[in-house]
């Protein structure tokens, strides 16, 4: 899993039907100080999750289909499953 | 999942079984501003897209799960046509007015 930001939704009309009314966003990778690390990429929303929020995203599509119950043919793979209070690092 | 923006028209007359009438097409991931984030590659095709089209995609094992049948050799599959991206300087397709 990764923590990451949300940075924006994003929709699309013409989408696989496994996408059919779940709402998109792109997110930011974040590292443990909360600055941008990495490429951002696209995540499916489950914990309503809104622009600017630190969340929790799996990136693993077995996890996914557990998630979602719909079978086993589900083309996702990066759903947000938290959104994150804080992290600690045990620095300044 | 990752954004992309369609480059090209695959061709290959032969092809591994499983691959027979799948469209490929070769997708630039781009970040949401539509700057380059890595390698062109090839990917299939699931809802029509065309060259220029910003569109996202799907990796690893979820790209076969995008096809019909799902058990097939492929690692990257387009399965959404972005109409827009709520942030500054949004990307966007290419080769159209907005």
């Amino acid at each position: 899993m990764k923590c990451c930001r949300v940075v924006g939704p994003m929709w699309a009309a013409v989408k696989h039907p496994a996408y059919v009314g779940r709402s998109l966003f792109v997110v930011q990778p974040l590292d443990e100080r909360g600055l941008d690390a990495g490429t951002s990429f696209v995540a499916i929303d489950h914990v309503q999750a809104g622009v600017g929020d630190k969340v929790l995203v799996l990136t693993e599509g077995n996890g996914v289909r557990q998630i979602l119950a719909m079978g086993d043919g589900v083309p996702i793979r990066s759903i947000i499953v938290g959104i994150v209070d804080h992290v600690e690092t045990g620095q300044p | 999942m990752y954004l992309g923006i369609v480059k090209g028209t695959l061709v290959a007359e032969r092809k591994t079984s499983g691959l027979e009438g799948k469209k490929l097409l070769l997708v630039q991931p781009v970040d949401e501003h539509g700057a380059p984030t890595g390698d062109i590659q090839a990917a299939v095709d699931t809802v029509q897209a065309g060259v220029g089209d910003l569109v996202y995609l799907v990796g690893s094992r979820e790209a076969a799960l995008a096809c019909d049948p799902t058990f097939v050799p492929v690692d990257a599959a387009i399965v959404g046509i972005v109409d827009g991206i709520d942030v500054d300087r949004p990307a966007r397709a290419e080769g159209r007015t907005p």
